[in-house]
């Protein structure tokens, strides 16, 4: 599990936080995580509303206090038994789900507001570097209520990051634009992906978005935090609430290795295998993730010819579980170093007779290159 | 028909009242304001409407009391006595304490709403820019709340000019000190001079519509400052 894998390495935060809303009395969440989350990459907080994610952020930012805790942001403390850093203290990017640019400012003030509060100095570089990857040098002189909702999402992202925060948390940035704005948007947080080198911790409800942006999941259900990991090693788990979804599947990650303009197609090479992918222009050698569905994937006990699934991987059975449908099964597949699932009938399961660490053949019906 | 020096010292010392409590409203009414839009006490309630009565009380009641508790016996009158300010009643600055407190609500109000308008999500974005409490008030609270600071100053100011029945009851009626337009313009017709009643009266007329045409002009103006 090439890139994914070294975020590993390197734990930036450690939070232990409890934490009760004391006036909302229908609403009785409350919020108990103890995690340690590493220190670059998109750290993805899972979950359905009110599983406690928003609340979640809001506490490591300062915005909501939380009654016992414990927090640690590279080495330096933000919360204790006997301290609280007021938000205004905390050298952090904040990016809240409905752009929240100051209406009285243009664009451009409102990043200088900004610039203006900025621990040290912001060089004209960086400056133009923060603009360049967010795309939003020509609206700059523009004032909020004349940019479309993507635009205003992008200036404010641009507003937390060029200050230089040690972390970027950011809440649902896309969830309040429609599908094309979301299009417009994701680009460009994943330009930052590559670009900055602080740990964002991405709060979403969309499986699209954490397939795509993520190295690292969270999730949390009911305040509490169910599984964590690495993106493929939580989202191959098949004993979660949401494995069963029609949109569950994992992402692998490889290269492209070869591409072939007769069919359009590109050779993504895995850790162990290859797979064939329609081809979305990507350059021989770039790093890939591959997306790919339980519902997608069937298994085989032998190679034939005769189909016309073009990709058949050879992958060892880790782990057979059920479905939340009680005709289907979850079946958790090692291919090299990665894990991919399929979603099977528990008949089919029967008649192949799979079990852990038997070698089958998984054909996968379709996959996708997400990044 | 001229105004006479009485008019003109009259004219000279409301407008005098209405700007020095106009400013200390501004002052004093903004932290209240603010506690108000913000609080989740139990206090509020009370306190609210405590900052309202004025609203709905007759001004010779709100006089009487302010007439008591001002008086050398009075809980006031005590506490000016000791700062050796001495007993307030029949000063310039009893009226303009009274005022104070009879304007309050005007002043108040048109601020709360704003400040309530505003809600939590403005102050909190700045607070993650790192700006801090008074730096989040004054470049974030005060641009945004800045009709309802206008409509405030406007009200508190005319409110006070309109004054009445608090000057008579503890300012009397004494040249350059309390006697204010309205209380000439009482004045006026009870010696029955209604020319000299009339040249007041038109120009206290004059000033309320000119002062509310420019405020409903400003507020038409003024679109709904929502944070996009």
């Amino acid at each position: 599990m090439s890139a994914v894998n070294q975020a590993n390495t390197n734990y930036g935060i450690k939070a232990h936080l409890k934490f009760s809303p004391q006036k909302s009395l229908q609403d009785l969440l409350i919020l108990d995580v103890e995690v340690q989350l590493p220190g670059k990459g998109i750290i993805a907080v899972f979950g359905d509303s009110g599983s406690g994610k928003t609340t979640f952020l809001r506490c490591l930012a300062g915005l909501e206090r939380p009654q016992q805790g414990e927090l640690i942001v590279n080495n330096s403390v933000w919360q204790s038994a006997k301290q609280f850093t007021p938000t205004h203290k905390r050298p952090l990017g904040y990016v809240f789900q409905e752009a929240s640019l100051f209406p009285h400012l243009s664009a451009r003030q409102n990043i200088v507001y900004a610039i203006k509060r900025a621990e040290g100095e912001v060089s004209e570089e960086f400056y133009q570097h923060v603009i360049g990857i967010l795309g939003i040098a020509e609206i700059l002189d523009r004032y909020p209520d004349q940019l479309s909702g993507g635009e205003r999402q992008r200036v404010a992202i641009a507003r937390a990051l060029v200050v230089k925060p040690e972390i970027l948390l950011m809440d649902e940035p896309l969830a309040s634009l429609d599908h094309a704005r979301k299009q417009e948007v994701l680009p460009y947080l994943e330009r930052l992906h590559k670009s900055i080198d602080i740990p964002i911790v991405y709060v979403s409800h969309s499986m699209d978005e954490i397939m795509r942006l993520a190295d690292y999941a969270l999730v949390l259900q009911q305040g509490k935090v169910i599984a964590q990991g690495d993106l493929n090693d939580v989202f191959s788990r098949i004993d979660l609430p949401y494995s069963g979804q029609d949109e569950a599947g994992t992402v692998v990650e490889g290269q492209v290795a070869e591409r072939d303009d007769n069919w359009h197609l590109s050779r993504i090479a895995l850790s162990n295998q290859s797979m064939w992918l329609r081809d979305q222009g990507d350059d021989i050698g770039q790093s890939v993730r591959v997306r790919i569905l339980a519902r997608d994937v069937s298994i085989v006990l032998s190679v034939h010819d005769d189909s016309s699934i073009l990709n058949r991987l050879q992958v060892t059975v880790v782990e057979v579980g059920v479905d939340t449908d009680e005709a289907l099964a979850l079946v958790k597949l090692a291919l090299g170093d990665d894990f991919i699932v399929a979603r099977l009938t528990h008949k089919s399961v029967a008649h192949l007779q799979l079990s852990p660490g038997m070698i089958v053949w998984a054909q996968i019906k379709s996959a996708a290159i997400v990044r | 028909m001229m105004l006479s020096d009485a008019d003109l010292s009259a004219i000279w010392l409301t407008l005098k009242l209405a700007t020095t409590v106009t400013i200390i409203l501004l002052l004093i009414g903004t932290p209240i304001a603010w506690w108000l839009a913000r609080t989740s006490s139990w206090l509020k309630g009370p306190i609210g409407a405590t900052v309202a009565l004025p609203l709905v009380l007759p001004p010779t009641v709100l006089g009487f009391y302010l007439l008591i508790a001002m008086s050398p016996e009075g809980i006031i009158g005590q506490l000016t006595q000791s700062l050796g300010i001495g007993a307030l009643p029949f000063t310039y600055n009893g009226l303009v304490f009274a005022s104070v407190i009879y304007s309050m609500p005007f002043v108040v109000q048109p601020i709360q709403n704003a400040i309530e308008a505003i809600g939590q999500r403005p102050l909190e974005v700045a607070a993650t820019l790192r700006a801090g409490p008074l730096d989040r008030f004054f470049t974030v609270v005060v641009p945004l709340a800045k009709p309802g600071f206008i409509t405030a100053t406007i009200m508190g100011f005319a409110h006070t000019v309109g004054e009445f029945g608090v000057v008579l009851m503890i300012g009397g009626n004494i040249p350059d000190e309390t006697r204010v337009v309205s209380v000439q313009l009482y004045d006026h017709v009870e010696s029955l001079a209604y020319s000299q009643a009339h040249t007041l009266a038109a120009l206290l007329i004059t000033f309320s519509f000119v002062t509310l045409v420019a405020l409903y002009c400003f507020q038409r103006k003024q679109t709904p400052i929502a944070i996009k």
